[in-house]
């Protein structure tokens, strides 16, 4: 009899307490056993719903196993396990606590049988999160901390008034197909489009992560989009706009991944870009295709988690990220190189690793269904990726022109976890039956047919060509320090610009006023003196007692009035 | 002695407030007040017990019968009432002995128990008098007793804030009082019951128009709606700051008591929803007013200014919900004046710790409080979440009520701006947050001590019911429900 009824969040929880308590290598040991002792009980669930709760009128289940759960549950445990590893080192309670509530939320997020335990892991998933973006206790990452847990607040609020418009019209709070009917279904579709970082929708992303802590980073990476993927693999799948939009993901990022310089932020990038292709795959909704989404984010989240691990490490070993400022690292990083080659590998999505055998799923399926011209920006997206994720980063850091720093390898604890990672990456491409035998539907699906190898190998070979002819010619974009416009600039710059414009022309007409009428309206102009001053001074200034018996004479009037008229 | 529950409920807080008088010692006194206030909430616990068992209580006052007599009248509704305000005010009292010690001269001790057993025993006769001009007379008591509870802050605005009270509760009282005389003329009647059987009877008339005119408009000023709060905030502000807890958590909700009582008992819900369009008026005027008050408060400096213009959001939330004139609506009202009570006297007995200890409430003072006094910082916070309605408080049950009556009717763009509303008070609450936690403490701010005992133990209590009652929310919801049940006729 084994306790199926304790959710896989519980143990992280407890896990999250004991750590705060205890200190040094005790807490370390916990750490590492929590996730591997939650991934045991979790083998032994059987699928079923296996906790109900009644809410009001509604009933709740904050713990449904079924197959499309369990895929995102165990990965979401190898990664806590890879980041719990690679941050062994460490000695920041605040960080240590914060990485395992949140995956604990992650978890609980995609066990979540209803919309109301979702909405409440959606916001534990924002609390704790940006406490990994805080530890890093700079100025930067203070901002781009508050600005992220802004918008992920937001998105938790958009998902509980949409759950709320969907208790309403279906009389059930129950989690599982909601489709575009109605604006229940729109609304929660944006509150996990934040989550999954849409186009327009993506800023916070991009901004916030290479903000985080080395270690901070890596758990980031792994679990909100993902749960966000999830979310809609399980709301909308063969919803058609999502074909678009994913498609719209996997492309953009491309561009701006290429001339961004901070290499942290061009894996933000790949990561949008990477979502692009899950959510194209439950744009598609048959089963092959969401199978490859699902397959997809199992892979991605392992080999974007060692690339960044890789990053991390060099972040931590030198103090640098800027891609001008690395460059000839291998000498003395020679086994990061080797791990950071095998992520890259991955993502590209050669042959024998595991990018291959997940990525290929999703293209299958979209030729599958017709969709000719997605299916071609999707390998455009593939050579994208391959140029900014496949070469860049190992280039740019590990090799290119020397820079002369001379670091050594990262602690044993970060190549562990690496390793973890790199191995993984390998055999999941090697043996992928593994990973098809937890996907949600048996499709019988072999990736290593000949059209399949030889066209990504002629791609990914023309892709290098290109690379390689374009830095030879010296028309690569160079790797400057410079900070690169995304769409961000329009709410953070553009939009404070106009309006300071608009305020500036009024303040003119104001001043020009004041000149004419100086007598009448020196007395009103004095709290005009900025927006902020008015409204305060209009709000917190203190009524006569005239005023406030005027009120009382207008209500009264208006109630009689009204009332004779009937 | 079960029988004369009704009526003990009002006499004791009434004879204790002289006896009081000739204790003289102050810490004999508060121990007084303490147990008069304790037995008080004993009698409404047994009076709720007693009402939900076998229905309605009617006791006569002296024998006399009813329509004759003066009728106390015990349903649902009122020993709800009953229950919130004499359980505040024990524990509110709990705290005052040392709050007061620093904010009120020593010699007026003594008088200020005096005042506050008055007020309450006048909020507790409103409750639970049946007969409409008695409800005049403990209107008139409690009032009298706040404004000069209000007048002994030892801001000296504070006597000027007592001043305006007391000019815009006159009015209020009066005009209650002339809209009771209207009734009168009509009706030959001053009891409730009686009242609301003869009143269809001559309701097409102007006379009566303009007795309902009357006491709504009374009732407003009473209750704060948006825009004849303006009295309220320097009120709050200014008292001795365990009036405000006090108040705060029960004077506008007695009020808001009244205006159903008066549109749904006595007036009747065709009539009241009809003579006016009183759903679309009070619909606009408590949004206006959620989003007035809340914005207001974003801007205060004081906190307990910042406090006070909140409460005059959650009273248009109440509104919200009553206008709807539904079971759903005015059970989310009467849920949030349960939960509103919970948070709001924890929020304010916090600030009166934080007075006791540094002296003001301004929120320059509040940098680095979050380590010098955590424990109370922190019931400031979870009452903070509670405000906004964050799950697993009491807050967001209220909330979620509302937001399915207003579902229920289909106001798609109300709910929204309900959610909207929550958002404002994000704000505010995170400027505390923001000082009290993340900001250094000021050079020149001597560090303080966590506040004592007298003033954890009653807040926390009431910060551990703000989540108790948001999980477990059977005593709450289902006394509202049954309550609102009743008021609409319908067998619960």
């Amino acid at each position: 009899m084994w306790m199926t009824e304790i959710p896989p969040f519980v143990p992280f929880f407890i896990g999250a307490l004991l750590a705060l308590v205890t200190r040094g290598k005790l807490r370390g040991a916990i750490m590492v056993v929590i996730p591997i002792v939650s991934a045991i009980h979790l083998w032994m669930v059987p699928e079923g719903v296996h906790l109900q709760i009644a809410f009001f009128d509604y009933q709740l289940s904050p713990y449904r196993v079924d197959k499309l759960s369990l895929i995102f549950g165990y990965v979401f445990h190898i990664a806590a396990l890879i980041g719990i590893v690679y941050s062994l080192h460490l000695r920041d309670t605040l960080q240590q606590v914060a990485a395992l509530l949140y995956s604990g939320s992650a978890l609980g997020a995609v066990f979540a049988g209803d919309l109301l335990t979702l909405f409440i892991f959606w916001e534990l998933l924002a609390f704790t999160s940006v406490f990994l973006i805080l530890a890093r206790r700079t100025q930067r990452s203070y901002a781009a901390g508050m600005r992220y847990l802004i918008v992920q607040v937001l998105s938790g609020v958009i998902l509980l008034a949409g759950a709320l418009f969907y208790a309403h019209e279906n009389n059930t709070l129950e989690f599982g197909y909601i489709g575009l009917d109605g604006i229940a279904g729109w609304l929660i579709l944006l509150a996990f489009g934040i989550k999954c970082a849409f186009p327009f929708l993506h800023n916070w992303l991009t901004d916030a992560y290479p903000e985080a802590t080395v270690t901070g980073t890596v758990f980031l990476a792994s679990f909100s989009t993902k749960v966000g993927v999830y979310a809609l693999a399980r709301a909308y799948p063969g919803t058609e706009l999502l074909i678009y939009i994913g498609a719209t993901m996997a492309c953009f990022p491309i561009f701006l991944a290429v001339i961004e310089n901070d290499l942290r932020r061009v894996l933000t990038y790949s990561l949008v870009n990477q979502v692009g292709y899950m959510v194209v795959g439950i744009g598609i909704g048959t089963a092959l295709a969401v199978n490859g989404a699902a397959a997809h984010a199992f892979a991605h989240i392992i080999y974007k988690g060692l690339l960044l691990m890789s990053m991390g490490a060099v972040l931590h070993m030198t103090g640098k990220i800027n891609g001008s400022d690395l460059g000839g690292l291998y000498k003395t990083m020679p086994k990061t190189t080797l791990l950071c080659i095998v992520g890259a590998a991955s993502i590209s999505a050669f042959p024998l690793f595991s990018g291959f055998v997940a990525k290929s799923m999703v293209m299958s399926a979209v030729l599958k269904e017709g969709y000719d011209w997605i299916w071609l920006i999707l390998l455009f997206a593939a050579a994208g990726v391959f140029h900014h994720a496949g070469i860049k980063i190992p280039y740019f850091a590990f090799f290119a022109h020397d820079s002369g720093i001379r670091v050594s390898d990262p602690p044993k604890n970060m190549l562990f976890a690496m390793a973890i990672g790199a191995t993984l990456c390998i055999a999941i491409g090697i043996y992928p039956q593994a990973l098809y035998s937890l996907l949600p539907y048996d499709t019988g699906y072999n990736p290593y047919d000949a059209t399949h190898v030889l066209a990504q190998t002629q791609l990914l070979l023309f892709s290098a060509l290109a690379f390689v002819w374009l830095n030879l010619r010296g028309m690569y974009p160079p790797e400057l320090p410079s900070t690169n416009l995304d769409f961000d600039w329009t709410y953070r710059r553009a939009l404070p610009n106009v309006l300071q414009r608009v305020f500036s022309v009024i303040w003119r007409v104001d001043g020009a006023l004041r000149a004419a009428f100086i007598l009448k309206l020196t007395t009103c102009l004095t709290y005009v003196a900025g927006k902020n001053d008015r409204l305060s001074g209009l709000l917190s200034r203190n009524f006569p007692l005239g005023s406030m018996v005027m009120w009382v004479v207008v209500v009264l009037t208006t109630y009689l009035l009204l009332s004779f008229i009937q | 002695m079960i029988a004369h529950l009704p009526v003990l409920q009002v006499i004791v807080p009434l004879m204790a407030a002289p006896i009081c008088l000739l204790l003289k010692r102050a810490q004999l006194v508060w121990l007084f007040s303490l147990i008069t206030s304790g037995l008080a909430f004993l009698i409404s616990i047994l009076l709720l017990q007693q009402v939900m068992a076998t229905g309605v209580i009617s006791y006569e006052l002296g024998g006399w019968q009813a329509p004759w007599g003066i009728e106390y009248r015990i349903d649902k509704l009122n020993a709800f009432l009953l229950l919130i305000i004499s359980a505040i005010s024990t524990i509110v009292l709990f705290a005052a002995q040392t709050s007061i010690e620093k904010e009120i001269p020593k010699s007026k001790h003594t008088l200020f128990y005096v005042l506050y057993l008055l007020s309450l025993t006048g909020m507790l006769g409103i409750v639970a008098t049946g007969d409409a001009f008695n409800v005049f007379v403990f209107l008139e008591i409690s009032s009298l007793s706040a404004y000069a509870l209000i007048a002994l802050g030892k801001d000296r605005r504070a006597l000027w804030a007592a001043y305006q009270y007391l000019i815009m509760g006159t009015i209020g009282a009066t005009f209650i009082l002339i809209g009771i005389g209207l009734m009168y003329q009509m009706t030959g009647t001053l009891n409730m019951v009686d009242l609301s059987q003869r009143l269809p009877e001559v309701a097409q008339t102007r006379t009566v128009f303009a007795a309902f005119g009357f006491v709504i408009v009374g009732v407003c000023l009473k209750l704060a709606l948006f825009p004849l709060h303006l009295w309220l905030p320097n009120s709050y502000a200014y008292a001795p700051s365990i009036v405000t807890a006090f108040f705060a958590a029960t004077a506008t909700k007695v009020a808001v008591y009244l205006l159903i009582r008066f549109t749904f008992s006595v007036f009747g819900v065709s009539f009241s929803f009809t003579t006016i369009p009183l759903q679309t008026l009070f619909m606009a005027l408590g949004l206006v007013g959620i989003f007035v008050a809340s914005t207001a408060a974003i801007y205060q400096k004081n906190i307990k200014l910042l406090f006070a213009y909140s409460s005059i959001a959650q009273i248009g939330y109440m509104i919200v919900g009553f206008s709807m004139a539904t079971v759903t609506g005015l059970t989310a009202t009467l849920l949030h004046m349960f939960n509103h009570a919970l948070m709001k006297s924890a929020i304010f007995l916090a600030l009166a710790a934080i007075v006791y200890r540094l002296g003001n409430v301004q929120l320059s003072s509040f940098h680095g409080l979050g380590r010098q006094m955590p424990l109370t910082m922190a019931a400031i916070v979870i009452g903070g979440l509670s405000l906004i309605g964050v799950p697993l408080t009491v807050g967001f049950v209220s909330k979620w009520y509302l937001l399915m009556a207003i579902i229920e009717q289909g106001w798609w763009p109300v709910a929204v701006l309900i959610l909207l509303g929550s958002l404002l008070a994000v704000i505010y609450v995170w400027r505390i947050v923001e000082v009290a936690y993340f900001k250094e403490p000021l050079a020149n701010q001597t560090p303080v001590k966590e506040a004592p005992l007298f003033f954890l133990i009653p807040i926390w209590i009431l910060i551990i019911a703000n989540i108790y009652f948001g999980i477990d929310t059977r005593l709450s919801v289902q006394v509202a429900q049954s309550a609102a049940m009743t008021l609409f006729g319908v067998t619960p």
